[in-house]
């Protein structure tokens, strides 16, 4: 699904962050990248959603098929990628449900489905919300205004449920919360792992990766792929921590 | 006093004078000619067959706009204006228009389609000869009639100076003297129609009056006067404007509003302003100079004034309430869009006079392009406005790094028990919000459309729905080609 070969990238400032990662992600599958701060994990997830700012020199990505760098930012949500902000944006005056809804109906309009009106989806956030055990609170207020930091990565989680992306990466959602949220966050996470669909967590910590099982762990240092395995390496990292990894590499 | 009479008696013999030659001779023609001059205001007036008392009130407001000089404290820019080359009247003949739509400018119908206008509406907005098809004299008609059986009066200022000139002539210009500025006097001298509405005590307005099902009737040309009466207890809500644009080969307007609420009456207007802006150098594009005002003659009286501001090279504007009576409430809702090279100095005068008065100011500026925003606001409070009470909320946002918002909050204060609030931010639509949006789906404009109206929605919640929906629309329309 996600095929990431030799990619390197600059900030605006001219640092390069990632030099020359390789990663190659299935359907069905759940992936982490572990790594210390500042080795280049927000990057990643910023260049691959396409923000701009970050420049690519080198490296491609094929995501489902196409090129995923040629695509604009937009074009990558509609083709099914989903980003969980680390720091989700407040957009004041937007109520969040009606935020969620412009934008599902801009990813169906693109796939040729019906848009859906106010009822059809408000039907369909109140089964999304049983099921992610999420109150319905925060769905009239505005997108993400005076939202706690747990409510902020609860609502990203939301989204991502009601997008139903085919490829999801998750920007250290599991930073600040705590423990109830993180269990919220994880449940919802685990609803939706799905053969069809890929999950990559980037987090700092293995705490996550005890309620959210990966299929692969990676260890990202220094903007490079320096190590990779199954779950047990995570447990591992969280024993010897980052620095003899380092070392070892 | 004396001068008075005086001038009252000069104006008489002058236009006496004026009648033996005035306009006999030119009764005939559908135009003025060029220029502005007491016989221009004879001809007006006599085209439109008005009592003397009525030119008597033009020709002093002529009187008093010739001794002005054309107000320049507002932060705009614009070529002068020679008023001696324009026409102050012309007959509200039938212009032979265009066939059908398939005659019409292409990109007003693209205009027409975003903000999802009907398309039977579409042909009488483009001025297209309508038939049978879509009859809105009789829809007019139909309202009419509703009204009628409830004491209401709307019609033409022009039909009200004949069928109620007790009514107009008790009230015109009490809100906004003949000399109270440059424009206001131009329009007083030379004002072509508008509208006039008065609700009777205890009355409450059944629908929203609107300028709009008198879409085909003749155009009110550039100098509309519009008066607006509600009664005792009495409430009205009225519609102004449209959210289509509107084309007009008059580049200045002068427009004048005069609304009189009465003891417990409500008087709630609304404006969707969407004239032509000019094009993205500044080209063309209308000057709108208007002035607004209400009184809350009586006690506890409410007006409220929401406006969409979105078109127009040049707006200068300034809705404003009077609270004479004792525990009188004033509003105004205002969001002020100038993307290009438009230039917007536009708020409102909220005069706190009676006892326990209050006023709300809510203004949202949306600078793009090479636009220009200015909010300029007074409250006052006299010595007699015990426990008067104003908040003010003013909040700008910009769109890229070449435009301009600027605040400009006037506040005097003459009473000790006052309270009065002033807030006001600056923000732009930072890449972060606009990225947030992208990456779930969103093209940059639909992000910018939504950003905007998040900022706009105390103001746009204001609006009567059906108008709500299609300002929505425009503001995302007047903002296109703002980012990317």
């Amino acid at each position: 699904m996600l095929e990431i070969s030799n990619l390197h990238a600059r900030l605006a400032d001219g640092r390069e962050i990632l030099r020359g990662i390789d990663l190659s992600v299935n359907a069905g599958e759940v992936h982490a990248i572990m790594g210390p701060n500042g080795s280049g994990k927000s990057t990643l997830a910023a260049v691959l959603a396409g923000r701009e700012g970050c420049m690519v020199g080198e490296g491609t990505v094929t995501y489902l098929g196409h090129d995923l760098l040629a695509m604009a930012a937009e074009e990558r949500a509609r083709a099914g990628l989903f980003l969980a902000f680390q720091y989700p944006v407040e957009i004041p005056g937007v109520n969040n449900v009606y935020f969620l809804r412009t934008a599902a109906n801009a990813q169906r309009r693109h796939r040729g489905e019906p848009e859906l009106d106010a009822g059809q989806f408000l039907r369909a956030v109140r089964a999304k919300l049983k099921l992610l055990d999420i109150g319905e609170d925060l769905m009239q207020r505005a997108v993400n205004v005076g939202f706690s930091g747990g409510e902020k990565k609860r609502n990203e989680i939301f989204q991502m449920a009601m997008l139903e992306p085919r490829l999801a990466i998750l920007d250290e959602t599991d930073s600040g919360l705590d423990i109830d949220a993180l269990r919220v966050v994880a449940r919802g996470v685990n609803e939706q792992r799905a053969p069809d669909r890929a999950i990559v967590m980037i987090t700092h910590y293995q705490r996550l990766l005890g309620y959210v099982e990966p299929d692969r762990v990676h260890v990202l240092q220094d903007g490079r792929i320096v190590e990779s395995g199954d779950k047990e390496l995570a447990l591992e990292l969280e024993r010897r921590g980052y620095g003899l990894i380092g070392d070892a590499a | 006093m004396t001068a008075s009479t005086d001038t009252v008696q000069t104006v008489r013999s002058l236009s006496q004078e004026g009648y033996k030659y005035g306009f006999v001779t030119e009764i005939e023609a559908d135009e003025a000619p060029p220029g502005l001059s007491e016989d221009t205001i004879r001809f007006i007036s006599a085209k439109k067959e008005e009592p003397v008392w009525l030119l008597e009130w033009r020709l002093s407001a002529f009187r008093a706009w010739l001794k002005m000089t054309q107000p320049n404290w507002a932060k705009l820019h614009l070529t002068p204006i020679d008023y001696q080359a324009a026409t102050y009247y012309s007959a509200p003949k039938k212009s032979p228009g265009p066939k059908s739509l398939d005659e019409v400018d292409p990109e007003l119908l693209r205009t027409y389609e975003k903000l999802g206008i009907p398309l039977r509406e579409r042909e009488a907005l483009a001025g297209v000869a309508v038939d049978a098809v879509f009859d809105s004299i009789s829809v007019a008609t139909t309202f009419k009639e509703e009204l009628a059986k409830l004491g209401i009066i709307f019609c033409s200022m022009g039909e009200a100076v004949r069928e109620h000139p007790e009514l107009v002539r008790r009230y015109l210009g009490t809100v906004v003297p003949q000399n109270d500025n440059f424009f206001a006097a131009l329009n007083s001298a030379v004002f072509s129609d508008g509208s006039f509405a008065y609700v009777p005590s205890g009355v409450r307005c059944p629908m929203e009056l609107s300028t709009y099902f008198r879409i085909n009737a003749a155009k009110s040309g550039q100098f509309e006067r519009t008066l607006l009466v509600a009664d005792a207890s009495s409430y009205v809500s009225y519609l102004e404007g449209c959210t289509a644009p509107q084309r007009d080969e008059n580049q200045l307007h002068a427009a004048v509003v005069e609304l009189i609420a009465h003891e417990d009456a409500q008087i709630k207007y609304s404006t969707v302003q969407n004239w032509y802006p000019g094009d993205a150098e500044g080209r063309g594009g209308i000057y709108n100079f208007v002035t607004k005002r209400g009184a809350c003659r009586g006690a506890r009286a409410k007006i409220s004034w929401t406006q969409v501001e979105t078109g127009s090279a040049i707006t200068w504007k300034y809705p404003s309430c009077v609270l004479e009576g004792d525990h009188s409430i004033g509003e105004f809702y205002s969001v002020a869009i100038t993307n290009n090279r438009q230039q917007a100095d536009t708020g409102t005068k909220m005069i706190h006079i009676g006892k326990d008065t209050r006023s709300t100011i809510v203004a949202k500026g949306i600078s793009a392009g090479r636009g220009q925003n200015t909010y300029r606001g007074l409250v006052r409070v006299q010595p007699r406005a015990q426990d008067a009470r104003n908040h003010t909320q003013c909040d700008s946002l910009l769109i890229g790094d070449r435009c301009g918002a600027h605040t400009v909050p006037y506040i005097e204060v003459r009473n000790p028990s006052a309270r009065v609030e002033h807030e006001a931010t600056t923000s732009k639509i930072s890449d972060d919000q606009l990225f947030y949006c992208r990456q779930r789906g969103l093209s940059a404009e639909d992000a910018v459309s939504l950003i905007v109206n998040g900022f706009c929605k105390e103001v746009l919640k204001e609006l009567p729905m059906e108008f709500a929906v299609e300002a929505q629309k425009l503001l995302a329309v007047s903002l296109e080609g703002s980012v990317g």
